[in-house]
């Protein structure tokens, strides 16, 4: 009985410590990440523009605005574009990449380095470079073309091409992040299944498709979806490169939400719009879920 | 002998195509060193034509207080990592060593913002700032971002791993919580807070949209906001120039040390990122 | 007491730094209030900035921001009226506010009340390569006056290499998002049956589809694919004037702001003119007033009127325009010796500030940030062929509808 009791004031004690040294934590998690949902679930419920007092509830106005919108749902499809321009290259190219350079011959540091160093400029700086690099006539690639006697293509003006052109830079960033994540992969894999490989006289994409690709399936599914995450969440490089243009064409749904909220002073518009983007990260983070990374945190 | 001849071959082969594509990878960078070194001129062909020059990154240094937004973005990125580590700290040991009721609600809590990023919460969390009556302040950039649920979950990940026989001895020993910390696991788990102090500093020196929102003043401001309100500026006469030399005073730093430090770099990217 | 000042800037040269001396002196004369100025970005910055501060109840206590949104700031309550400060001037009150020119005094009332006072202001002119137009044979003293001048002497001066790339473009037109609507504001004055605007007086109606607006976008997206004597695509603002100044285009549509700015740093003979016309000559004006925010205290609010008329006396407004070529905004800065020598020095000033009385306000309404982007979002439509500029327009004109619905 009395070791019981002992017991349950020892788990008493834990618990109060525990709470004390999670207190911080969870205030700050609680006030800037579980709170600002619920303010911007309960905003989207309302008007609420420049030079209003008070929100105004107008039950699911703002939903049915937006669901019939064709600029909204333009946007959604260009961020799902902008998605796959990103994420199937950057995959392809990261893979790639580590392939390459999983070895240690000398002066390999040089080689990951070229191709990592842009993740460690700020998107800001980047965006800036490429949209010099785009410029029309005068910018690089306009300059190669005019040299080859092509027409200047003017990336960023053309509707068509904004996206690929903004994707393109992105790649060039994220393939080099996410080569490192591969690169660890390939690293934990074991020599010895691919020197049986070899042995055998497997040729290279033998290899590559029934050993390295399945092996690498943990690594993939986690990479994939930061990879998306990382993409939806884009928001620097428009500020700077296009603000949107040519009408809309290179918005992405952070930029929208930016846009409505900072610009137009729409509180409940944007907060509508950041419950669509909530969702969305909801379901593609629904696969980090429910891999086997959730070993990882419970035990 | 014909292997070893077509292994060198290969190795030969393969070593170029992988210079080919750094060199492509590396051509962005090039392009803005060199247009930021050479005197600005209105006419711009491919090969800068003009000669070397400093007078750019001199005339950007005037003209903007980048002297004044290295020194707020570092003290925010060393603010912001210090409070972080100690709220990280604290809840890891929690979570990773004492058993007590509503451990699996603060998960679900945690597990919010792994999901949700605090990115795409500019417009909610900008309000709150506005409430709490600290917009244009350094704190402001600070706050939303000082408790961490991705530290926090690595770092109990370490936790988990010290044998429980240290903190069993150091107990023996007369040491209160605090002390186990701070002399048990918080020494055997440096791995993670080098990983994770990577992560954060790199994240904060380089965000952008929510210091752009939240401050105004010079004396607040980053360097990513400072270099896209002089991008975006028409101060800038022969701007192309003046903006790559903005960048490169901007990107220079993390690219250096990068250079120097790359391989603990990236093995500290990793282990923080799959988890 | 610290006022602190927001300020944009939208033209090339080192103006934050004119500003800041304009500071230091009131400092310097003023040490119990000082100003301290903050650089904010551009217009739409700005406006921006503002707007979170005052969102985020931390406004400056005073700033300059556009004169279009003027009708924003005003249901947002987020200015003080100026009438009581003119008024406790007295005469001397009723005397400064007459002085400033009427073209530009127009956009500081709301309902009657004075909000703003002008000071950096601007009409858009057009500068053209004078030696440009030697080359190939037209009168450099003669530019053009009429849109079929201007497409005909556009097409004249776009030269074309051996190579088939277009060495030099006519015409340059910027059509950036945050631009575009001011240079729609100019041709849509010139081809309006009666003179009429974009927009009503009152801020409360707009006017995008026009069949003469209509005919006017038309125009550009024929200067760019028809007539081939401006760059296709868009050009962006802060390019138009590197572009000119490296002979890549001979006649550019710019703001008189840039006038000192181009006329360091040109290499040729320039000139600038008035915009041509078409059923009439006319130009937007366009940039910033000083406002006074509203949720300060009433000692804050009088010293930062008394900084405002500080700023403007004619003296200072006289250097102001010499420094940036911003047109002077007082008919007494006119008579200063400065100023007479200024344009005898450098006659292409006076263009913008003869072409004041044919100049009308740009694109302003209430939610004008709103109004401004689906304008521009409708000429980047036309101009890249997504729609045709009818359909642009109706659509813009639509949209441009809802929103204002709620304030009639």
């Amino acid at each position: 009985m009395r070791l019981q009791m002992l017991k349950q004031k020892r788990m008493m004690n834990s618990s109060v410590q525990a709470w004390i040294l999670l207190a911080p934590t969870l205030l700050f998690i609680s006030v800037f990440t579980i709170f600002p949902i619920i303010r911007s679930f309960a905003l989207s419920f309302t008007a609420y523009e420049l030079g209003m007092k008070r929100p105004l509830f107008i039950g699911a106005g703002n939903y049915s605005y937006f669901l019939t919108s064709g600029l909204f749902w333009k946007i959604m499809k260009n961020t799902l574009f902008f998605s796959v321009l990103t994420v199937v290259p950057s995959y392809a190219i990261g893979l790639s990449f580590a392939m390459l350079v999983n070895n240690n011959r000398k002066g390999i540091g040089i080689l990951r380095t070229s191709y990592f160093y842009p993740v460690v400029m700020p998107l800001i700086a980047i965006a800036s470079i490429w949209m010099f690099m785009y410029m029309p006539e005068t910018g690089m690639f306009d300059q190669i073309l005019m040299n080859h006697g092509k027409r200047p293509l003017a990336a960023l003006s053309d509707k068509n091409t904004v996206l690929p052109a903004m994707a393109m830079m992105y790649v060039w960033r994220e393939a080099g992040y996410l080569m490192i994540f591969f690169l660890s992969g390939l690293q934990n894999l074991d020599r010895e299944l691919f020197e049986a490989a070899r042995i055998d006289g497997s040729t290279f994409l033998d290899t590559f498709r029934r050993i390295t690709l399945p092996l690498l399936a943990p690594t993939t599914l986690f990479v994939t979806i930061m990879a998306i995450t990382d993409s939806i969440k884009l928001i620097d490089h428009i500020v700077i490169m296009t603000e949107g243009a040519p009408n809309n064409a290179s918005t992405l749904l952070l930029y929208y939400i930016y846009q409505q909220g900072f610009i137009f002073f729409d509180q409940a518009k944007a907060s509508t719009l950041t419950v669509f983007m909530l969702f969305i990260m909801l379901i593609v983070s629904m696969g980090k879920f429910i891999s086997s990374d959730r070993k990882i945190y419970y035990n | 002998m014909n292997t070893r001849k077509q292994k060198a071959l290969g190795i030969f082969v393969h070593t170029a195509f992988c210079l080919i594509i750094a060199f492509l990878w590396l051509i962005p960078l090039i392009w803005m060193i060199l247009t930021a070194f050479t005197e600005s001129t209105f006419v711009m062909k491919l090969f800068p034509h003009t000669g070397w020059t400093f007078d750019n990154l001199k005339y950007v240094w005037n003209q903007v207080p980048f002297g004044r937004y290295y020194c707020n973005t570092i003290s925010i990125v060393v603010f912001t990592y210090a409070v972080q580590f100690v709220t990280m700290t604290m809840a890891a040991y929690a979570l990773a060593v004492l058993k007590f009721r509503g451990s699996g609600i603060v998960m679900a809590i945690l597990f919010v913002q792994i999901i949700i990023p605090n990115d795409i919460l500019i417009m909610p969390n900008f309000m709150t700032i506005s409430d709490l009556r600290l917009t244009d302040t350094k704190l402001a950039i600070s706050l939303p971002f000082l408790g961490t649920a991705m530290g926090t979950l690595l770092l109990r990940q370490q936790f988990k791993v010290i044998p429980k026989a240290l903190s069993d001895a150091a107990r023996i020993d007369g040491c209160n919580t605090y002390q186990i910390i701070r002399h048990v696991f918080i020494p055997n788990s440096k791995t993670a807070y080098i990983s994770f102090g990577l992560v954060s500093v790199s994240y904060h020196w380089n965000n952008f949209m929510w210091p752009l929102i939240v401050t105004n003043s010079v004396e607040n401001r980053t360097l990513t906001v400072g270099l896209a309100l002089f991008a975006k500026s028409k101060e800038a006469v022969m701007q192309w120039t003046n903006v790559c030399a903005a960048t490169f005073i901007i990107c220079a730093p993390l690219v250096i040390l990068f250079f120097i430090f790359q391989k603990r770099f990236i093995e500290s990217f990793v282990a923080s990122g799959i988890k | 007491m610290e006022l602190t000042f927001f300020f944009p800037v939208n033209v090339g040269g080192s103006v934050t730094k004119l500003v800041d001396k304009i500071c230091n002196d009131w400092n310097a004369e003023h040490p119990e209030a000082i100003i301290k100025p903050v650089y904010t970005g551009n217009y739409d910055d700005t406006v921006v900035k503002i707007q979170s501060a005052i969102q985020g109840k931390n406004p400056p206590d005073l700033f300059i921001s556009l004169c279009t949104q003027r009708f924003s700031m005003y249901i947002q309550d987020a200015v003080t009226p100026l009438d009581e400060f003119i008024k406790a001037d007295g005469a001397e009150g009723q005397a400064y506010i007459d002085d400033f020119l009427s073209g530009f005094m127009e956009d500081s009332y709301v309902e009657g009340h004075i909000i703003s006072i002008p000071f950096q202001r601007s009409t858009e002119i057009m500068y053209y390569n004078k030696d440009t137009f030697r080359e190939v044979g037209l009168d450099p003293d003669n530019p053009p006056r009429t849109w079929t001048e201007l497409a005909e002497y556009a097409q004249k001066l776009t030269k074309v290499g051996p190579d088939g790339n277009v060495e030099r473009y006519g015409v340059g037109i910027a059509l950036n998002s945050g631009s575009a609507q001011w240079q729609f504001t100019g041709y849509c004055l010139q081809n309006s049956k009666n003179g009429e605007n974009l927009m009503s007086d009152d801020g409360k109606s707009i006017y995008f589809d026009t069949p003469e607006n209509v005919e006017a976008l038309q125009f550009w997206c024929d200067l760019q694919n028809k007539y081939k004597c401006m760059q296709p695509g868009i050009v962006q603002w802060t390019d138009l004037v590197g572009q000119f100044l490296s002979g890549k285009v001979a006649m550019i549509y710019h703001t008189t702001g840039n006038l000192t700015n181009i006329n360091n740093n040109a290499t040729f003979d320039f000139g600038t003119c008035f915009l041509p016309g078409n059923k009439r000559q006319a130009a937007p004006t366009g940039g910033g007033n000083f406002y006074i925010s509203k949720g300060i205290s009433k000692e804050r609010q009088q010293k930062a009127w008394e900084f405002i008329k500080f700023a403007t006396s004619p003296e200072r407004a006289a250097q102001w325009s010499i420094d940036t070529g911003y047109v002077v905004t007082r008919k007494s800065a006119l008579e200063l010796p400065e100023m007479k020598e200024y344009y005898e020095k450098l006659p292409q000033a006076r263009v913008a500030y003869e072409q004041i009385p044919i100049s009308k306000p740009e694109l302003t309404s209430y939610d004008s940030t709103r109004m401004w982007r689906i304008l521009n979002d409708a000429i980047q439509a036309a101009i890249t062929g997504e729609k045709t500029p009818e359909k642009a327009l109706r659509t813009a004109q639509a949209e441009a509808d809802e929103v204002l619905k709620k304030y009639r």
